[in-house]
């Protein structure tokens, strides 16, 4: 076989990408209000192919069932939502000129997207420029606050310090930290680090493994070597499968040894398998069996429109508030125009399916419940623990005397 | 250290997995010349077999699971070779392209029938937990995977030692005009050797169904490895794929444990091409006459 042809041939292959990278959009024409005549455009920018589609389509589907169900009730300021649906492929340059082309093409008054925080970095920069908005839905590592984008997930005082004080509560003082190799658990890892210094907590390993990543013997034997109380989880996507597979045959059990993750919900549950995660534990904003009577109307809202077998869950709740968040600004404003929009912001309230959910006027981001949940053997998970009310977002836990090191 | 010890059956099973994925791709890639991208998706399409078996058969349907997914991904290997790759040959680059897009393809019909979010296999109960051997921990799926690579090891071997359309496959990887000068036929032999490549790519979706995700990007996160063991065993030889993956295995179990996990893989990389610049041929040449 000759070997020079396979190397030209994988070069052929991989020039198109690296061009690809190489491109950047023109910046368009400053802000708009995606208005015209008695319309209202408004973007939505997920990952619908690639690795990210998995936990992508979903928040995508959550998102226009939020502009179906205003549409439905007359629009806002009287004018009908357009979506415009754009796929961000799992790249991240592509995101980013995705939404340029949004912004600049389709005039659009709001984009709701992006899923890892490598796609928000991208797209932020471009936003900023065009002076548009974002409405990102997940929860994220905080240390950010840019004021054209509205975060809608969780920051760390709304999940990840939460989910600590949980494991104190429970006495669990040695932890093992595993998780993807990227922005967002490196930088969960480094906050949990300046907490367990703190508070007394050892940390017995830090582990990192590639997106993607799904062999897992050599991690779990680790884990069973340092025999920790705890092990705090922000494997990102199809890696939480392979992780949570391999490890149940190890004899690490839920009830000895929790496993608490961050990125692991109800859609993610059922590709895992409920038998191979029932027991361990969950940090999260919402769960599908939060009581609440717009949670009772926003699942059999979804199970309708979708199929009854779906489940929700946080990022796609965080997704279904975004909407109908920007929407109550924009009847605030009278209009869809992007600074009149973030001047309306502060304030604004509703009452999503995780209860009470505020918008916080000067970083953006949204007061939330903190809920701590046990998997069930029936894919669903249980709450064992919420936080009383809301919490109010603080991203650069400026609040945390633990903290000041970090930002 | 215990741990050091249970890294031992870690290396031998990732070592099985690693075999699992490759062994098909070593006769794909070896007697044709074919970059098959779209390895990856028959072992997709096994694990969705395996998946859609659960639902019709039940309990036991992983056993059940094993032949057919053969036959399922083999089927389609077959067809992919008399469709396109047939009109390719000796065009490596278009071959890799074609099949580039070929995956492309069927992971988006994956999408599209199975929907985006990983699916679930659950594993029969003889599966779960595992076993303290001399206090090392032997997970059962571990070792199901383990006896399974070898397995296919063993009948890939009797059907290449001692079967007609093995001998005359090993006599097209050796020298192909010869072959056909001698009477083979070597299109059919191309097409019984797809279908061999693929059915095995779908066994080994079965098995990745234990210890992975079942989802349209199955594919993906296990082509590269196949192709590192595929080239640093040496093309369309079993012993050097077996070699190979034994070697990467133990390499890749060890390297993570005394580093971590991203690290490991750039070591193994690292090794792998290191390797090549002294041996370029691979663990196990093929002895020839041909000049290619």
């Amino acid at each position: 076989m000759r070997l020079g042809n396979l190397h030209r041939a994988l070069l052929a292959l991989l020039l198109p990408a690296l061009l690809a990278t190489g491109c950047v959009s023109e910046p368009g024409a400053g802000s708009t209000d995606g208005a015209s005549g008695d319309e209202i455009r408004v973007g939505v920018l997920h990952s619908l192919s690639g690795t990210m589609a998995i936990s992508e389509v979903t928040v995508r589907d959550a998102e226009l069932l939020a502009v179906e169900e205003l549409n439905a009730a007359g629009g806002v300021l009287g004018k009908k939502l357009v979506p415009v649906v754009e796929d961000g492929a799992s790249d991240w340059p592509t995101f980013a000129e995705k939404a340029q082309k949004l912004i600049s093409q389709d005039r659009v008054a709001a984009v709701f997207g992006g899923w890892t925080s490598a796609s928000r970095k991208a797209m932020l920069p471009v936003f900023e420029r065009n002076k548009a908005l974002l409405w990102y839905p997940v929860q994220y590592e905080g240390l950010e606050s840019s004021p054209y984008i509205f975060y809608t997930g969780a920051t760390t005082n709304q999940q990840i310090v939460p989910a600590l004080d949980y494991l104190a509560s429970q006495g669990k003082k040695r932890m093992f930290l595993v998780g993807s190799d990227y922005v967002f658990p490196r930088t969960a890892n480094k906050i949990i680090k300046a907490y367990a210094a703190a508070k007394g907590i050892e940390v017995l390993g830090e582990e990192y493994t590639p997106l993607g990543h799904t062999e897992y013997s050599t991690l779990v034997n680790k884990i069973s070597d340092a025999r920790p109380d705890a092990v705090f989880n922000t494997l990102n996507g199809d890696s939480n499968v392979a992780f949570f597979k391999q490890l149940r045959g190890s004899g690490i059990t839920a009830g000895t040894t929790p496993v608490v993750s961050v990125s692991v919900a109800e859609e993610e549950v059922r590709g895992i398998g409920p038998e191979n995660i029932a027991g361990h534990l969950v940090a999260w904003n919402y769960y599908q069996t939060t009581r609440t009577p717009a949670n009772e109307s926003f699942v059999k809202a979804f199970k309708a429109k979708y199929g009854a077998d779906k489940v929700t869950s946080d990022p796609m709740e965080a997704g279904y508030n975004a909407v109908k968040l920007w929407a109550e600004a924009v009847k605030k404003a009278g209009t869809a125009e992007v600074e009149a929009v973030r001047q309306a912001s502060g304030g604004i309230a509703l009452d999503a399916p995780e209860g009470r959910t505020t918008i916080h006027g000067d970083n953006q981001h949204v007061a939330k419940t903190a809920r701590i949940g046990v998997v069930q053997p029936d894919g669903q998970i249980r709450e064992v623990w919420a936080s009383d009310g809301p919490i109010e977002p603080d991203p650069y836990l400026k609040g945390y005397d633990w903290a000041s090191g970090l930002s | 250290m215990a741990a050091l010890a249970n890294q031992l059956p870690i290396g031998l099973s990732i070592a099985a997995v690693l075999l699992l994925i490759a062994l098909g791709l070593t006769f794909t890639f070896g007697q044709m010349g074919v970059v098959n991208m779209a390895h990856g998706e028959f072992i997709m399409v096994g694990a969705y077999t395996a998946y859609l078996l659960q639902g019709a058969v039940g309990g036991q349907s992983l056993l059940v699971a094993l032949p057919v997914a053969f036959a399922v991904a083999g089927l389609l290997g077959l067809l992919l070779e008399w469709s396109l790759i047939r009109r390719f040959y000796g065009r490596p680059l278009d071959t890799l392209l074609l099949t580039w897009g070929v995956s492309l393809v069927l992971q988006q019909l994956a999408r599209d029938v199975f929907g985006a979010p990983n699916v679930q296999v659950t594993a029969p109960a003889w599966l779960v937990g595992g076993v303290d051997v001399l206090g090392v921990r032997l997970p059962h799926n571990r070792v199901f995977i383990t006896a399974l690579a070898a397995l296919c090891v063993l009948g890939v071997g009797l059907y290449l030692a001692k079967l007609p359309q093995g001998r005359r496959m090993r006599a097209v990887v050796q020298n192909r005009e010869l072959a056909a000068c001698s009477g083979i036929a070597t299109g059919r032999v191309d097409r019984s050797t797809f279908l061999l490549g693929s059915g095995l790519a779908g066994v080994a979706g079965v098995a990745l169904t234990l210890v992975g995700p079942v989802g349209p990007g199955l594919g993906t996160f296990y082509i590269v490895d196949a192709f590192l063991v595929v080239v640093a065993g040496g093309l369309g030889r079993l012993r050097g794929a077996v070699l190979a993956a034994l070697a990467l295995g133990f390499l890749n179990g060890y390297l993570e444990f005394w580093t971590d996990a991203s690290l490991a893989k750039v070591l193994v990389f690292v090794a792998v091409i290191a390797f090549l610049q002294i041996r370029p041929q691979g663990m196990v040449a093929l002895r020839g006459r041909s000049l290619g």
